[in-house]
């Protein structure tokens, strides 16, 4: 076995030397009825070039290219390259959580230049380390609102993300913390202001919502952020779209910011690994859930870093804990750190505008189309943005895939209400081609006889 | 203190200081004007940020940094070296399975095809990615002895608020929730943690004599409101619970659950199954035992298998098969405790964890079991003179000393452990166990060689003659690194967390 660096004459060797006759000594631990007499039922030992045929054909199985609209919570970006040769350094790839801080500095400055560049996109004082995912970023931050207010209700958009609605459902469900669905205006997409006031009270611990929500819509966050601090309310800002922060204001009014960062080049790979990531307001940094890298002075006034506030987490506080997270997603952090180095000041933001004009000449030119119209008005949108059609989506989903183009996400799955409504997403890498092409095709609508 | 100056040029142990370079903060080396990227020419007409968004309109740029691309290479280059990696030397900490992260892992989950296909693609779109889950769920179904499984959760603690789900929801659905969890005092904290997030309140258990679980007061704890035992097996001191059947007889018998943290499953696979000897639930962690990468602390994987009358309550969506083969995702799951995150899981260590396996076969998964065993075992044999070892019994895949002898002499297992960095080696865990006062928690895993091993061995042993002799030496390390002894106090009574200008 090529992983196994012993010859069978060193492991005779090293079982004499314990005082063994043969390894069977070593399990006889293990009461006979439970041992395991036979082979594993699992494919045999494979060559590496097999292995590499394997997933080579698994990965062949999706034909040819295909042109996507596919955006709704992971979003095809361009990676640069320098990543992945950055984190497949084998110091960064094989270390493990920055416990002993003398010889994990490496990690440790690189979680404090990534909490930084979150807390500078968000406009909050810090960030943590990562958490899991969006999704359970955002339901962590509503048990923190919980913990900072003392409350136990939270009002939720319908906007924010389905699944992430999900997750926190999941989250909530055996801590008696109950919360409320708040719609959103028909016309505009965006969370119904008057409604979301009659929601919150005086019980309330937060209000999630998602900007740009989950049709795309950017929230008026300063409004809402009235409506929940009027009534002791913290506001949680979930965005999971982390590009839109090159030209969209960040969310400053927020107390708390939960975000997905896995646009700033982190691959799609069907659902992660991705990387979440909780900001906030300084004055409620002890009760952040995950991972917190502080900077300080070794023995002789150096700068160094180490994980800090760890009174917090659950080696320390056990069943009191704040969360029981331990392992969070450090090395795709350091793929969103790498990412935004590159791009830096000036690329992010040119970067957004370049999603910025292909996300709106799409909308523009397939609502053009005859059939075709954008279900919201009134209200900006990045680089999303929903399309109803006369025709069911599955028809023209058809057309498209002749073309090998997979259209808008069809939103009745989530949204019963929606009829023919399909959310679309144009990033800076979808040519001007294929938005002309997907437009000529989404038109051309079988004759009725 | 550091040492004369002479001895700074000496090997010691496997190593020789050498040059590391000084990097500032990224945001310090950013000067305006510089460049690491290009777009190319946008080809659809240009948008007005400003009238598009109006009030939306982000004033003011992100304060990022400023720096050319091969800045930045050498920015990222010259902080990895300030990090401690498998890649470079035995990494013994107990507990976290610090084994080989195989090259070819890395190459297949960047095969286009699989890394760039997004979670929502049409299920028929899917079936490479599907094909993988499958044959990766089958895998762990055989290797664990249960009967089915979710690979949904995102890592080990994230596994154990699955199962804890679990357990929960069909006690429910028998009527009663139940008030409590038990868990023995040598448990990870997670464990606790996990209990006290799903509603339960944790009752601990003290471990016996030889560290494992006291049959007698078990007998006693359990009753008609235990919801579930939460089982290290090996436990954090790397023994087998021999009696693991009395075990599971005792809570079924209260009709209570049992639930294995499967932390240490690299000391059972091929050898031994959970699901044969009493288990109803467990989770696995992907980056421990199946190879994918830490990463600097993620991301990892934590597979939650489950016996089958757990099967109707596992997150949505589970994975179906038709008769010919065709995979979907089923949503439609009405006793589902729901979704535990966005997707279906962290899917890129899924192709990991299967390459790993693929790899091994069964005669290979075995061989690595019997060689992290036989490991442990050689260190305990080559180190037991001169470290206590307070547990007798038999080890598994790590072994637990303490620093009793020496705290005689005023040092403590972390002053060894800083003291092994100057040696070549990364700590073992400090001070965990907490049933072992200054426990010295020595995982080697199946990758070390003998010649690593020996180099360890003489290391510790070297470090045991030095605490006689020169004990300072041993409490002021380590003494070869870029910085040493953090302040922490520091860092937390005035937390600085991030950069300013």
């Amino acid at each position: 076995m090529r992983y196994l660096p012993k010859s069978d004459a060193e492991r005779e060797q090293m079982l004499a030397e314990i005082g063994a006759k043969s390894i069977d000594d070593l399990f006889r631990v293990i009461p006979e009825e439970y041992r395991l007499e036979r082979d594993l039922d699992v494919p045999r030992q494979h060559a590496e070039s097999e292995i590499i045929d394997y997933f080579r054909a698994a990965g062949a199985r999706y034909p040819a290219k295909h042109t996507s609209f596919l955006g709704a919570g992971a979003y095809r970006h361009y990676r640069p390259i320098l990543i992945d040769a950055m984190v497949q350094r084998g110091e960064f790839l094989t270390s493990y959580t920055p416990y002993q801080a003398e010889i994990t500095q490496g990690t440790l400055q690189a979680i404090f230049e990534f909490q930084t560049m979150i807390a500078e996109l968000t406009g909050m004082d810090v960030a943590n380390a990562s958490m899991y995912d969006g999704s359970t970023g955002a339901a962590e931050a509503v048990l923190m609102a919980m913990r900072v207010t003392g409350r136990h209700k939270a009002v939720v958009a319908r906007t924010v993300h389905p699944e992430y609605r999900e997750v926190l459902h999941t989250y909530l469900r055996y801590r008696e913390m109950p919360t409320t669905e708040v719609g959103y205006e028909a016309r505009t997409g965006r969370v119904d202001l008057a409604a979301l006031e009659a929601d919150v009270t005086e019980e309330t611990a937060a209000v999630l919502v998602q900007s740009p929500n989950f049709f795309g819509v950017i929230e008026d966050i300063p409004a809402i952020a009235e409506i929940a601090h009027r009534r002791g309310a913290l506001l949680i800002v979930s965005i999971a779209e982390a590009v839109s922060l090159g030209v969209v204001r960040p969310p400053v009014e927020a107390d708390i910011v939960s975000m997905e960062a896995q646009s700033f080049g982190v691959p799609l790979c069907y659902g992660g690994p991705y990387c979440g990531v909780i900001a906030a307001k300084e004055q409620y940094l002890r009760q952040m859930p995950g991972r917190l890298v502080g900077q300080t002075v070794d023995r002789d006034g150096y700068r160094g870093f180490v994980l800090t506030l760890s009174t917090r987490e659950q080696h320390i506080r056990r069943e009191k804990a704040t969360s029981n997270i331990c392992t969070n997603q450090a090395l795709v952090a350091l793929m969103a750190t790498i990412f935004l180095t590159i791009y830096g000041k000036e690329g992010m933001r040119e970067l957004a505008e370049h999603n910025l004009a292909k996300a709106h000449y799409a909308m523009q030119t397939l609502s053009a189309q005859p059939g075709v119209k954008p279900l919201f008005q009134g209200a900006p949108f990045f680089n999303e943005y929903v399309l109803q059609t006369e025709e069911a989506p599955s028809a023209w989903a058809q057309r498209l895939r002749s073309d090998k183009i997979v259209g808008g996400i069809d939103l009745s799955r989530w949204y019963p209400e929606l009829k023919h409504s399909t959310l679309w997403c144009v990033t800076e890498i979808m040519p001007k081609e294929r938005i002309d092409t997907t437009a000529h095709l989404m038109a051309a609508a079988p004759v009725v006889a | 203190m550091a040492l004369s100056e002479d001895s700074h040029c000496k090997p010691l142990g496997k190593v020789r200081p050498h040059q590391t370079q000084n990097e500032a903060l990224v945001f310090e080396k950013s000067s305006p004007g510089k460049r690491g990227y290009k777009l190319p020419p946008l080809d659809v007409p240009a948008a007005d940020a400003g009238e598009v968004l109006g009030a939306a309109h982000r004033a003011k740029k992100a304060g990022l940094p400023e720096l050319s691309e091969i800045e930045i290479v050498r920015h990222f280059t010259r902080l990895s070296t300030w990090n401690y990696a498998i890649d470079l030397g035995m990494y013994p900490l107990g507990s976290c399975t610090m084994k080989y992260n195989p090259r070819v892992n890395e190459w297949v989950a960047r095969i286009e095809g699989l890394a760039e296909a997004h979670p929502y693609r049409p299920d028929h779109l899917a079936q490479g990615q599907l094909q993988v889950i499958d044959l990766l769920q089958r895998c762990l179904t055989e290797i664990t002895g249960m009967e089915a499984i979710t690979l949904q959760p995102a890592a080990g603690a994230h596994g154990e608020f699955t199962g804890i789900l679990l357990v929960r929801a069909w006690h429910e659905s028998q009527g009663n929730a139940r008030k409590k969890i038990i868990i023995p005092d040598s448990a990870h904290g997670t464990n606790p943690a996990t209990a006290a997030i799903c509603g339960y309140t944790v009752e601990n258990l003290k471990s016996n004599a030889e560290g494992g679980i006291d049959l007698e007061a078990l007998e006693r704890q359990v009753d008609g409101e235990t919801a579930a035992l939460m089982l290290t097996n090996p436990s954090t001191i790397g023994v087998f619970e021999s009696r693991i059947h009395r075990i599971a007889e005792i809570l079924h018998a209260k009709g209570a659950l049992l639930y294995m943290d499967g932390a240490n499953m690299n000391a059972l696979v091929g050898k031994v199954r959970p699901g044969d000897f009493g288990v109803d639930v467990m989770h696995l962690n992907l980056h421990k035992t199946f190879s994918t990468p830490h990463g600097g602390g993620g991301p990892g994987s934590g597979p939650v298998a489950c016996k089958k009358f757990l099967e109707p309550f596992l997150p949505t969506p589970v994975m179906v098969k038709n008769e010919k083969g065709e995979m979907r995702w089923e949503y439609d799951r009405p006793q589902s405790v729901g979704r535990v995150r966005a997707f279906f899981g962290n899917t890129g260590m899924f192709i990991r964890a299967l390459a790993y396996i693929l790899a091994n076969g069964p005669d290979g998964l075995r061989q690595t079991t019997e060689d992290a065993v036989l490991n442990a075992n050689y260190i305990r044999a080559k180190l037991e003179d001169v470290f206590e070892l307070p547990y007798k019994t038999a080890s598994m895949h790590e072994v637990v000393f303490s620093d009793k002898r020496q705290a005689a002499r005023g040092v403590k297992t972390g002053d060894i452990a800083k003291r092994l960095i100057d040696y070549g080696f990364h700590p073992y865990t400090v001070s965990f166990p907490l049933i072992v006062p200054g426990a010295l928690m020595i995982e080697p895993t199946e990758s070390e060689s003998k010649e690593e091993l020996d180099l360890f061995i003489e290391a510790m042993r070297s470090i045991a003659r030095e605490v006689e002799e020169t004990p300072e030496v041993v409490k002021t390390a380590p003494h070869s690194t870029r910085v040493s002894r953090l302040d922490e106090v520091q860092a937390a009574r005035k937390p600085v967390l991030r950069w300013r200008p």
